[in-house]
C-alpha cells in the first residue's frame, strides 16, 4: 500500500498521469482499429505540439510559483507577425515573431519582479492588452501565407517523422535537462517552494522569475509560428483559450499551482492525455463537446485523488 | 486595508494631519481616479457626460457588474471563480431555449435552480473537499461549456415571439425611467454591500478569507461559508443570464466566453485583493464602471474598440502596483 501511495505521490520516477495515459492508450486501441497505427500516433504528437510547447514553458513558470495567462495572446501575436511580415522578409518575420514573445515574456517577468504585483493579475492584464496589440497590428484582418515554403514546413516530415513532433520532443528533452540538471532549474524549484528562504539563501529570485517568463514567452511565440505554418494562415483570434488548455495539461501532469513541485515528464504526460483523449474520441466519432466535459471531470478527479492520497494522516497532524 | 483603518479615527476627530490626508487619498484612490478619468473624457467629448450616454454605459456594464458582485464575495472568501463565463452561457442558453418550450415563468425558475446547482457543485468541491478553487473552476469552465454544446447540439437558440413576451422586461424594460438591468445591478450591489458590511455572515466571510485557520478556531463553519459564496456567485450569474437572454432574445453557445476575465479585471481594478479577506462590493462596482466608461470614452474619442484592452492592461497593473507601493512605502521590490 505504501508503495502505491508513494507511487501516486510521484515519489517514484514515474508520474501518476502516465498510468492514465497508458490506460487511455490501451482503451482506445481496443475501441478503434485506426488508433494504434504509426500514422495516427505521429498525428497525435503533431496535434498536441502547439499546446505541448507552451506547456513546457508554463511548467517552469508554475514550478516557480507564478502563472501566465497571456500565452494565448502571445501565441496569436507571434502567428500574425510571422505571416504578416513575410512580404518584407521571411527571416525578419520569424525573428520578429519569436522576438515579440521573448519581449512580452520579459515585460511580464520584469513587472512581476519589480512591482511585486501578483503574476495572475499582471498576465491577466497582458492577456487583454496583447490581444489588443494583435488587433491593432492586423487591423482585424486574417493573414494568409503567400510563401509556400513556410506553409509546407508545418506539414513536412523528416523520414517518417513529422517535423512538428520532432521539434516538440526535442524541446521537451532540452527543457527537462534544464529543469533537472542546471542551477536555474534548481533555483526555480527553490523559489517556488519557499520564496523567503530562497532570498535568504542568496538566490536572485527576480531574475529567475524573469527568465522563466521569457522561456514561456518564447515557447508561446514558437508555438504560434508553428501553428501558423501548419495552417498557412493567422487569424486575430488565434490562441484564444490556449491558456486554459495549457494550464489544464500542466496541472494534469502533477505540477502544483502553489509552486515548488512539478516536472517536464509529468507535463508531457498531461499533454499526451489531452491529445489522446481528443484523438481517440474523435476516432470513436464522439462529438467534440463531450471531450470538454470529460476533461473537466478528469481534472477534478485528479485533484480529489491527489487530495485524498496526500492528506496528512492523524499521526502527522499530532506532531 | 490597514491604511483605511488608520485614517478613520483621524477623520472622525476632525484633525486632518498630512499623513491622514495621504492615507485617505490612497484608500479612496480608485474613486479619485474614476472622477479624474470622467473629467478627462468629458473634456474630449461633449456627449460623454450626457445623461443618456451615462445610462447607456451603466446599462452595458450591468451584466458584468451583476456577475462581479457575486465573484467579489467569492474572492473575499479567499477563493476564485473562473466558471462564471461558461455558467453565463449555460444559463442564458437554458432560459432562452426553455422560454418557448415551458413558458417564461417555468423557464426562469428552472434556470435559477440549475444554475444554483452548478454553484453548489463548485461550492461542494471547494468548500467541503477543499480542492484548489482555481483548478476546480477551470475544470468547471470546460465542463459547463461542454454541457452547453451538448444541450444545444451546437445550435444557437432564439425566442420566436420577441415582441409579445413579458420576458423582455428584464433586459429591455424600464421602471421609473431607469432601465431594469441597472436596477437589478444596483439592487444586488446594495444588498450584498449591506450583507458584507453589516451582518455576521459578511464578517464570517471576511474572516474565512483573511485567515482560514483562525476562522475555524473561532468556531466559524468555514466549509459552509465557502459553499455559500459559490451559491451567491451562481445566483448573480443567473440574474445576469436573465438580463442577457432577455436583451438579446436569443443566445449563442459561447455568449459568456471570456466574461470571467473581464469580471476579474473589474474586481481587481476596484482594489479587491485576490488573496481574500479584503475588498468591498462598492469598490467592485466602481471598478466595473471604470472599465465601462473607459470603453465608452475611447470609442467616443474615435479610437477602435480594441484600444480599450491595451488601456485596461496598463491601468490594471498600475492600480494594483500603486496600492502595493503605498502599503510597503516603497515603489519597487527590494529583492534582486
Amino acid at each position: 500500500m505504501s508503495f502505491i501511495k508513494g507511487f501516486f505521490r510521484g515519489r517514484t520516477s514515474i508520474q501518476p498521469i502516465w498510468v492514465f495515459v497508458i490506460a487511455l492508450f490501451i482503451f482506445f486501441s481496443f475501441m478503434s482499429e485506426y488508433f494504434l497505427s504509426f500514422g495516427n500516433i505521429t498525428n497525435i504528437l503533431v496535434q498536441t505540439s502547439t499546446i505541448g510547447l507552451v506547456a513546457l514553458g508554463m511548467t517552469f513558470v508554475m514550478i516557480n510559483g507564478n502563472i501566465d495567462l497571456s500565452v494565448g495572446a502571445i501565441l496569436g501575436l507571434a502567428a500574425s507577425l510571422a505571416v504578416g511580415l513575410q512580404e518584407v522578409s521571411m527571416t525578419l518575420a520569424i525573428l520578429a515573431a519569436l522576438g515579440s514573445g521573448i519581449l512580452l515574456g520579459a515585460l511580464n517577468g520584469f513587472v512581476v519582479w519589480k512591482t511585486g504585483v501578483n503574476a495572475f493579475i499582471v498576465t491577466l492584464g497582458a492577456m487583454l492588452g496583447v490581444r489588443g496589440l494583435i488587433f491593432l497590428y492586423t487591423d482585424e484582418q486574417s493573414f494568409f501565407a503567400m510563401n509556400f515554403a513556410f506553409a509546407d514546413f508545418g506539414t513536412s516530415t523528416i523520414g517518417p517523422f513529422p517535423v512538428l513532433a520532432i521539434i516538440f520532443l526535442a524541446c521537451a528533452l532540452i527543457m527537462h535537462l534544464v529543469l533537472t540538471r542546471t542551477g536555474h532549474g534548481r533555483n526555480t524549484f527553490a523559489v517556488g517552494g519557499n520564496p523567503e528562504a530562497s532570498i535568504d539563501a542568496g538566490i536572485r529570485l527576480g531574475r529567475h522569475m524573469m527568465i522563466n517568463f521569457i522561456i514561456v514567452g518564447f515557447f508561446a511565440a514558437l508555438a504560434g509560428v508553428l501553428l501558423a505554418s501548419q495552417m498557412g494562415a493567422a487569424t486575430p483570434n488565434l490562441g484564444r483559450d490556449y491558456e486554459l488548455w495549457v494550464i489544464t495539461a500542466v496541472v494534469l501532469g502533477g505540477t502544483k499551482l502553489t509552486g515548488g513541485y512539478g516536472s517536464i515528464v509529468g507535463t508531457l504526460g498531461g499533454v499526451l492525455a489531452i491529445g489522446i483523449l481528443r484523438n481517440g474520441m474523435n476516432l470513436m466519432q464522439v462529438p467534440a463537446f463531450y471531450v470538454l466535459v470529460i476533461l473537466g471531470a478528469i481534472l477534478i478527479s485528479v485533484l480529489i485523488i491527489d487530495k485524498k492520497l496526500n492528506a496528512p494522516s492523524a499521526k502527522e497532524v499530532r506532531i | 486595508m490597514a491604511s483605511a483603518e488608520q485614517s478613520k479615527p483621524r477623520l472622525l476627530t476632525g484633525k486632518l494631519s498630512k499623513a491622514g490626508m495621504l492615507s485617505f487619498l490612497s484608500a479612496q484612490g480608485i474613486l479619485i481616479f474614476f472622477l479624474l478619468s470622467m473629467f478627462v473624457f468629458s473634456f474630449f467629448s461633449e456627449q460623454f457626460l450626457s445623461q443618456s450616454n451615462i445610462m447607456t454605459v451603466v446599462r452595458q456594464a450591468s451584466i458584468i457588474g451583476i456577475i462581479a458582485v457575486g465573484v467579489t464575495v467569492v474572492i473575499i472568501g479567499g477563493n476564485l471563480d473562473l466558471s462564471v463565463g461558461s455558467m453565463l452561457s449555460f444559463s442564458t442558453v437554458l432560459v432562452v431555449d426553455l422560454h418557448d418550450k415551458i413558458g417564461p415563468t417555468n423557464a426562469i425558475l428552472l434556470m435559477f435552480v440549475l444554475t444554483l446547482m452548478i454553484g453548489a457543485v463548485n461550492g461542494f468541491l471547494i468548500g467541503f473537499l477543499r480542492l484548489n478553487s482555481l483548478i476546480v473552476t477551470l475544470a468547471m469552465l470546460s465542463a459547463i461549456q461542454g454541457f452547453v454544446l451538448i444541450y444545444s447540439g451546437g445550435q444557437n437558440v432564439d425566442i420566436a415571439d420577441q415582441q409579445g413576451t413579458w420576458f423582455a422586461f428584464f433586459g429591455r424594460g424600464y421602471v421609473g425611467g431607469i432601465a431594469v438591468p441597472i436596477l437589478m445591478f444596483g439592487l444586488l450591489a446594495i444588498v450584498m454591500q449591506v450583507v458584507m458590511s453589516y451582518t455576521g455572515y459578511g464578517r464570517r466571510i471576511f474572516a474565512v478569507g483573511g485567515n482560514p485557520m483562525a476562522a475555524v478556531y473561532s468556531g466559524i463553519r468555514k466549509n459552509w461559508c465557502v459553499f455559500s459564496t459559490y451559491l451567491i456567485s451562481a445566483f448573480c450569474v443567473a440574474c445576469a443570464a436573465l438580463v442577457l437572454g432577455s436583451r438579446v432574445m436569443g443566445s449563442q453557445n459561447n455568449v459568456g466566453q471570456g466574461y470571467e476575465l473581464l469580471v476579474l479585471a473589474g474586481i481587481i481594478l476596484g482594489g479587491t485583493s485576490l488573496l481574500g479577506g479584503a475588498g468591498s462590493i462598492w469598490k467592485t462596482v466602481i471598478g466595473v464602471l471604470i472599465l465601462g466608461f473607459i470603453q465608452n470614452g475611447l470609442l467616443l474619442m474615435g479610437y477602435p474598440y480594441y484600444i480599450q484592452w491595451i488601456v485596461t492592461w496598463v491601468i490594471i497593473i498600475l492600480a494594483v502596483w500603486l496600492d502595493l507601493a503605498n502599503k510597503r512605502k516603497r515603489l519597487f521590490t527590494t529583492h534582486s
